[in-house]
């Protein structure tokens, strides 16, 4: 194995640990949020939430694209603060949270909706404030489904390729493997191209079983 | 000591309806009928779980619930140590930190006069480090009292807790109630369909039927049903 392939290992498995960190407040809020309340535009909610699933990888990375370029509502900003993210290792990690976001909240809901909300109400007559009973009984009850979630967005976010080609290219500084594996194979580099494959898979491979495994036994 | 009690409303939930009009002294309040009579929607109001049409819940000197002056305490600051029937324990902690739960933060080390006392009255130190899914029946319910206790409630409300017991351990757990009612002083609303049960610890009785009151009056006289 190469230097260069190991590298291109490492960047995308920190990456993609660093993605996974990012969508997890926002993923466990909205997972707790969709499975404990009713109110008007959930269903709204739960649709945009669930829309990089179906939309094409690139087109969520256009739209990224948008939102994070140097003129975009957000990208702007952001650039008049010294913070590029179009294009840097901040754009893999960001459509790599974007592209993840959706399992993580799929598996974590079904986490929350699986605890039995008498806990929760019991906790609550024993003094415990809303936010103490999330941490302490929703958030632990569910904790299967969330690590299962975590390592699904995890997953996806390694494997990650339309929107990050979109947002942060095939520079060298912000290879992934899976734009690794496009690059090699489109420059007739083969060996290189299977030695990127064989890594991924392994990854991916360990993580879905992982995966797997706490939420059969959730 | 007798502690003044008031429930009076109305509950309204799909098509039952649940009217109460109680004004008592007492240590102990049971709440006696047969099943779907509405006794565990009581102790849920009082408790804040349910939302009510109007009414007030008073234990001793405190408001709970008071449709006319807006009153509606949230469920976490009512002071109330509910056991439901289904006791609840938290499966995911051990003994300690499911009666450590609601104690209070300078009691949190276990050692405090208070939580000593109870845990001593309901006999629970050899169980701490276990499991709640290694105790048996009757330890599971005197740990989900024991939790309750710790809260220092205003009032104690027990959903049935003999009732899944079998007649041995009955025997066994109704002496720590009776502790608790005359060590601690802690007032009780005592749901059961147990005439023995109820003329063993409460001092009124309130039968149900239907969501209705058919009959209040001190322990001692003549229950009407089940």
């Amino acid at each position: 194995m190469t230097g260069d392939a190991l590298a291109i290992a490492w960047r995308t498995v920190s990456l993609a640990a660093l993605a996974t960190l990012v969508m997890l407040p926002p993923g466990i809020a909205l997972a707790w949020i969709l499975a404990r309340r009713q109110f008007p535009g959930r269903a709204m909610l739960e649709t945009l939430v669930s829309l990089p699933l179906v939309m094409p990888p690139v087109a969520t990375g256009l739209m990224l694209l948008w939102v994070f370029g140097r003129r975009g509502p957000l990208g702007g900003p952001l650039s008049q603060l010294g913070i590029d993210v179009m294009f840097t290792w901040r754009a893999v990690v960001l459509a790599g949270a974007v592209m993840g976001l959706p399992l993580l909240v799929r598996a974590a809901r079904a986490g929350f909706e699986q605890v039995d909300r008498r806990y929760e109400e019991i906790a609550g007559t024993l003094g415990a404030s809303p936010r103490r009973v999330f941490l302490t009984i929703s958030l632990p009850l569910a904790k299967r489904g969330v690590l299962a979630g975590a390592l699904l967005g995890f997953s996806r976010a390694l494997g990650e390729f339309g929107a990050t080609i979109m947002v942060a290219g095939a520079l060298p500084s912000t290879r992934t493997i899976a734009v690794a594996i496009y690059s090699y194979t489109e420059t007739g580099q083969a060996a290189a191209a299977t030695t990127m494959l064989a890594i991924s898979a392994t990854i991916a491979f360990g993580a879905l079983l992982l995966s797997n495994r706490l939420a059969s036994s959730a | 000591m007798p502690v003044p009690v008031t429930l009076d409303f109305l509950l309204c939930q799909g098509d039952f309806r649940l009217e109460m009009h109680e004004q008592v002294e007492a240590r102990v309040v049971a709440l006696f009928g047969p099943s779907g009579s509405g006794k565990t929607s009581v102790l849920e109001s009082i408790a804040g779980l349910r939302s009510l049409e109007w009414g007030e819940i008073r234990i001793g000197s405190r408001t709970l619930y008071d449709s006319g002056a807006g009153v509606d305490v949230p469920s976490h600051r009512r002071k109330v140590g509910y056991v439901p029937q289904d006791l609840a324990l938290f499966s995911h902690m051990n003994v300690k930190h499911n009666i450590l739960y609601g104690a209070r933060s300078d009691r949190d080390d276990g050692s405090a006069e208070g939580l000593d006392q109870i845990l001593s009255l309901l006999e629970l130190h050899p169980f701490l480090d276990r499991r709640v899914s290694d105790l048996s029946g009757g330890e599971r319910q005197r740990v989900a009292i024991a939790r309750a206790l710790t809260t220092e409630p205003l009032v104690l409300l027990l959903d049935e807790p003999l009732t899944a017991l079998d007649r041995g351990l009955r025997a066994r757990v109704l002496p720590y109630l009776k502790r608790i009612r005359d060590e601690l002083a802690t007032p009780m609303v005592y749901v059961s369909h147990d005439e023995a049960e109820v003329r063993a610890l409460a001092d009124w009785v309130v039968e149900l039927d239907g969501g209705r009151t058919i009959r209040s009056g001190p322990a001692l006289t003549p229950f009407a049903g089940p």
